[in-house]
């Protein structure tokens, strides 16, 4: 009980995600799993399938008005992706929606991320509990402010 | 935030300010309710269709189809999509979308999903809310996915102007389950997945169903069935063909007006009983009530509690 009053936003709204793949490669194992713990752990998520471009996702987070967007990418283009999505959401005046990354990142690029405008980064084999509380995390903040 | 600026910003073509918009009307709310008062100055106007029937039938890929179809026309799309959750898990994948997202950039497509348990004012409201939402900013077609089940599910796609019922080959049975729903009462009966060897036997059941008169004929229209296959892209300029006929016809008599003014009295009917349960729920929880019940009989304590609760919703301003 006390756990699902944590997971409602406004009045009697649920966390809202947009689980999304970018890129060219069609491996989405990683990124379904997550949608579902997260789905399991009382979110509303969207998984917009995969092959998306960043105008596809930006674009479902606006329709939808989620509260956070968590990104796959195992392609390898992560730093050029990230980069043209947070520059849509801030186009579109939406930078203020969280934005979380997993896949196969190089260490070193991570503070480059960060930089971009990255919240997290996930690296396989991150405990899916970590992943959640993440989320629960920004989005309570978010609601603060 | 200013909601009237959200509101003429979404009329601009604004994704972000109807979005939010969207998310204002989930529930009742001072918001909400000065929302609704400006939606019914500015609408009026579209379209609704609903597209309802058996899960898994391909709903959501027939869809995707149709607007593509209806776009090449000129149409402006919403959509609304009511996820099926499962009542035991917590929370929801909401799957609609998946299938309609290549026209995610597309800007007079707008897809919006709305799960069956993330609203506290009842999915009904919620639904019907977004559609008066869509047809204030000016969509011309406005599409509702459903899988008319629940008595929620039957209610909103009551209230659509056209209604599409979807099914696919081999469930004969399924169609009789579903009977005491939704199954006799659409204006058009589309047979999808018609690339499997099964559909004629099933497209011959329904044309029974149809002449024997258990599909019922609804002011003055006889349904309409269609043969689909949504994968590909087979019968859909028909179904879409046949959706405008069916508007020219209820265009030309009163029923587009009387299905609009019945979608209006039926939300009003909603916002009622959300504010009074809700209020409800709340004086339950805090122990109001049993404070009341302490001193009074049933009764007495029943129309104190009306009182009270009248009380509270008039805290609600939406001038
Ligand atoms: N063979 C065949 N398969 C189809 C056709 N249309 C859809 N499908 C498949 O049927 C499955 C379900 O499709 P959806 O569009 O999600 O069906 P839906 O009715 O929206 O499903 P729910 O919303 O879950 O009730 C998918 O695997 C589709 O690829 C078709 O015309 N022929
Ligand atoms: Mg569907």
């Amino acid at each position: 009980m006390e756990r699902t009053a944590n997971l409602l936003r406004g009045r009697g709204r649920r966390i809202k995600v947009l689980v999304a793949k970018l890129g060219l490669d069609g491996h989405d194992r990683g990124a379904k799993v997550v949608a579902r713990a997260l789905r399991d752990a009382g979110m509303e998520v969207i998984y917009t399938g995969i092959r998306q471009t960043p105008e596809q996702v930006v674009s479902a987070a606006l329709q939808e008005d989620v509260d956070v967007i968590g990104v796959s990418i195992l392609s390898g283009a992560h730093l050029n992706l990230m980069k043209r999505l947070i520059d849509l959401l801030k186009k579109e005046g939406a930078d203020d929606i969280p934005v979380f990354l997993g896949g196969t990142i190089p260490i070193p690029d991570i503070p480059k991320l960060k930089e971009i405008g990255i919240k997290e980064v996930f690296l396989p084999g991150t405990h899916l509990n970590l992943i959640r509380d993440y989320i629960l995390g920004v989005v309570g903040e978010r609601k603060e402010h | 935030m200013n909601i009237y600026k959200l509101f003429d910003d979404a009329k601009r073509g604004s994704k972000r300010s109807l979005g939010r918009l969207l998310s204002i009307l989930e529930s009742p709310s001072n918001e909400s309710f000065r929302l609704l008062k400006e939606f019914v100055k500015h609408g009026g106007k579209s379209h609704v269709i609903g597209i309802t029937g058996i899960p898994g039938s391909g709903k959501s890929t027939l869809i995707s189809k149709m607007i593509s179809a209806m776009r090449r026309k000129g149409y402006s799309i919403a959509i609304v999509a009511i996820d099926p959750t499962s009542p035991y898990s917590q929370g929801a994948l909401l799957g609609d979308r998946l299938r309609m997202q290549e026209h995610s950039t597309d800007p007079k497509v707008f897809i919006r999903s709305v799960s069956t348990r993330g609203v506290k004012g009842g999915l009904s409201l919620a639904a019907l809310s977004m559609i008066e939402a869509f047809d204030a900013v000016g969509y011309d077609k406005i599409i509702v996915e459903s899988v008319g089940v629940g008595q929620a599910d039957i209610d909103i796609m009551n209230t659509a102007h056209t209604l599409l019922v979807i099914t696919m080959p081999g469930v004969g049975d399924e169609i009789q389950a579903l009977k005491a729903g939704i199954m006799e009462i659409g204006d058009v009966y589309v047979l999808n997945k018609s690339d499997k060897p099964e559909a004629a036997k099933t497209f011959e059941y329904l044309k029974f169903a149809l002449e024997t008169g258990e599909l019922e004929i609804k002011h003055g229209w006889t349904p309409r069935i269609v043969k689909t296959s949504a994968i590909m892209g087979m019968g859909i300029d028909q179904v879409v063909s046949i959706i405008d006929e069916h508007y020219n016809y209820i265009r030309e008599n009163s029923i587009f007006m009387d299905k609009l003014r019945d979608r209006r009295l039926f939300m009003l009917k909603l916002l009622v009983e959300s504010l009074f349960l809700d209020n409800l729920d709340d004086m339950y929880r805090s122990g109001e009530i049993e404070e009341l019940f302490k001193a009074n009989d049933y009764y007495t304590s029943s129309i104190k509690i009306i009182e009270l609760l009248l009380k509270k919703i008039r805290k609600i301003d939406n001038s």
